[in-house]
């Protein structure tokens, strides 16, 4: 199978507190992979440092062949090749929700806009937020925003999404919403990398699940086997306490 | 009686009155805007996160310390001081006479500078950090990033602060009549050399400063709401006109 990230040896310390520790893990074309554990225990970290929102203390970083960690590489444009949604939606406030979709193209893809906003129709349908284009962040409801993220990240069209807890911050009733977005892309064959709280949509939708616990990779398997079968004792007492 | 005295102020002498005002209003205006600019570029430098090649951090350093002693120096001293040293200094040192008027715009332009330096580095942090994430996400670089996405939202945040410093600078070009700037105050007072009428010829100097203060404001309020856009968006695709907006957000 091809890999469309590779990650080796990857660690990561905020000061004297190691937060990663000598992480493996790939991802590999069409796979949907889910990142469960408790809090604090680096998953966040982890998908951060693999857009190198955060720089990694060391280790290796390799897309398409390459270690993005090399310094003469364009790490712009490698973040063009991965679709990022955040647990605060972080829509751009001076934007509507089509140009939230269209500035990115056309900024840093250069597209022209009017292929911009024809890519921005087309996955804000896919988020069923086309009939929004006008309005601005702040008039949008939290479900509503996360989608006009979802689509902005689509629009860019990456090789692989990565989702940090998208709906932690949402009211119960809009949870529903985004998952079903998220439930029609991972059918779609899209790669995606998920940390999520939200274990019975894991179980669901994941080829495979990665569970983390202080800082590094505990146990991954298929959802069958992580829920049904966990073989590490930290595994089970986590899924225990979540899963009543 | 001092009413009658202020009709026949007015009428003899409207032309030095609005000319007065006029070159008031000429130095606030570029000075304002010359500012803003000094401001925007100080302000922006100051919020660069420090680079990882130590080459450019030392100069970023460098820079940093030479707009904080700009900032501070003319934060902290008066700007009727500043008028003195900086026209009489020109002359001494390198034996330029300068027009007061231009002596005046820079004077106002650089105190300006100063102040709306910090207003932006205020407005820039107070952009919310997951604004500038999801802008690098999408694989900005940090000039994309100010200009598409904080620099507008700053831009409109200090707008208020924008016309208040605006406001202040059309009263405290009062002060460059040291310099013999024939602003509104300058002009106001060899009207009332010739006459030996203060407060009459004043009373109307104070009218027009409040009328060229409040006129500002007023304009300001009008390109805020502009600016702000409909408070209700519409819908494509659906006749109604939604009119919902989120309960916290309304006013
Ligand atoms: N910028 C930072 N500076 C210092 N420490 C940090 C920073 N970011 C994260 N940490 C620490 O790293 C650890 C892992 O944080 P991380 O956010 O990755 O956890 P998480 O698994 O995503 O947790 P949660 O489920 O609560 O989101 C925590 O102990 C956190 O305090
Ligand atoms: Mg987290």
């Amino acid at each position: 199978m091809e890999k469309v990230i590779d990650i080796q040896h990857l660690s990561k310390s905020f000061g004297a507190h190691e937060v990663l520790k000598d992480i493996d893990f790939s991802v590999n074309k069409g796979e949907v992979v889910c990142i469960i554990g408790s809090s604090g225990s680096g998953k966040s970290t982890l998908l951060r440092c693999i857009n190198l929102l955060e720089k990694p203390s060391g280790g290796q970083i390799i897309y398409n062949g390459e270690n993005i960690l090399d310094d003469k590489h364009d790490i712009h444009k490698y973040r063009t090749k991965l679709g990022m949604v955040f647990q605060q939606f972080n829509l751009f406030n001076n934007h509507n929700v089509l140009s939230n979709c269209g500035v990115g193209q056309v900024k840093v893809l250069k597209r022209s806009k009017e292929e911009a906003e024809k890519i921005a129709m087309k996955y804000l349908k896919v988020v069923g937020m086309d009939q929004y284009v006008n309005a601005k962040a702040k008039q949008l409801s939290g479900g509503q925003k996360q989608r006009v993220a979802i689509a902005r990240a689509l629009s860019m069209e990456p090789d692989v999404m990565l989702f940090d807890e998208p709906t932690s911050a949402l009211d119960p009733e809009m949870v529903g919403e985004v998952l079903k977005v998220m439930k029609e892309l991972a059918e779609s064959g899209l790669t995606m990398l998920i940390v999520t709280h939200e274990m019975e949509f894991a179980k669901e939708v994941s080829d495979r699940i990665v569970f983390m616990d202080k800082g590094v990779i505990a146990e991954e398997g298929s959802p069958e086997q992580i829920f049904n079968n966990p073989r590490q004792e930290r595994t089970k007492e986590f899924l225990k306490r979540t899963i009543k | 009686m001092s009413f009658e005295w202020i009709v026949s102020i007015v009428s003899d002498n409207w032309p030095m009155f609005l000319r007065g005002a006029g070159i008031t209003l000429l130095i606030s205006i570029i000075g304002t805007i010359i500012g803003s600019v000094i401001g925007l570029l100080a302000g922006v430098i100051r919020t660069i996160p420090a680079p990882e090649r130590t080459v450019k951090r030392i100069i970023l350093k460098v820079v940093n310390i030479i707009l904080s002693i700009y900032i501070e120096f003319f934060r902290g001293t008066p700007m009727i001081v500043q008028a003195m040293v900086i026209y009489y200094g020109s002359m001494l040192a390198f034996n330029i006479d300068m027009n007061p008027i231009m002596a005046a715009v820079f004077i106002v332009s650089i105190n300006t500078g100063a102040y709306m330096a910090e207003i932006v580095r205020g407005g820039v942090i107070s952009i919310d950090k997951g604004q500038f994430e999801a802008a690098q996400a999408i694989g900005m670089n940090h000039i994309q990033t100010m200009l598409h996405v904080v620099l507008p939202q700053v831009i409109r945040n200090i707008l208020p602060a924008t016309g208040n410093q605006f406001i202040i600078n059309i009263k405290d070009t009062s002060v460059l009549n040291v310099i013999s700037v024939s602003e509104l105050f300058f002009q106001t007072k060899s009207i009332a050399g010739n006459n030996f009428r203060y407060f009459e010829s004043f009373f109307v100097a104070c009218v027009l400063y409040f009328v060229m203060t409040y006129a500002v404001t007023l304009i300001l309020r009008y390109f805020e709401r502009k600016l702000d856009g409909p408070e209700n968006y519409s819908m494509i695709g659906q006749p109604a006109q939604v009119t919902k907006t989120r309960e916290t957000e309304a006013h």
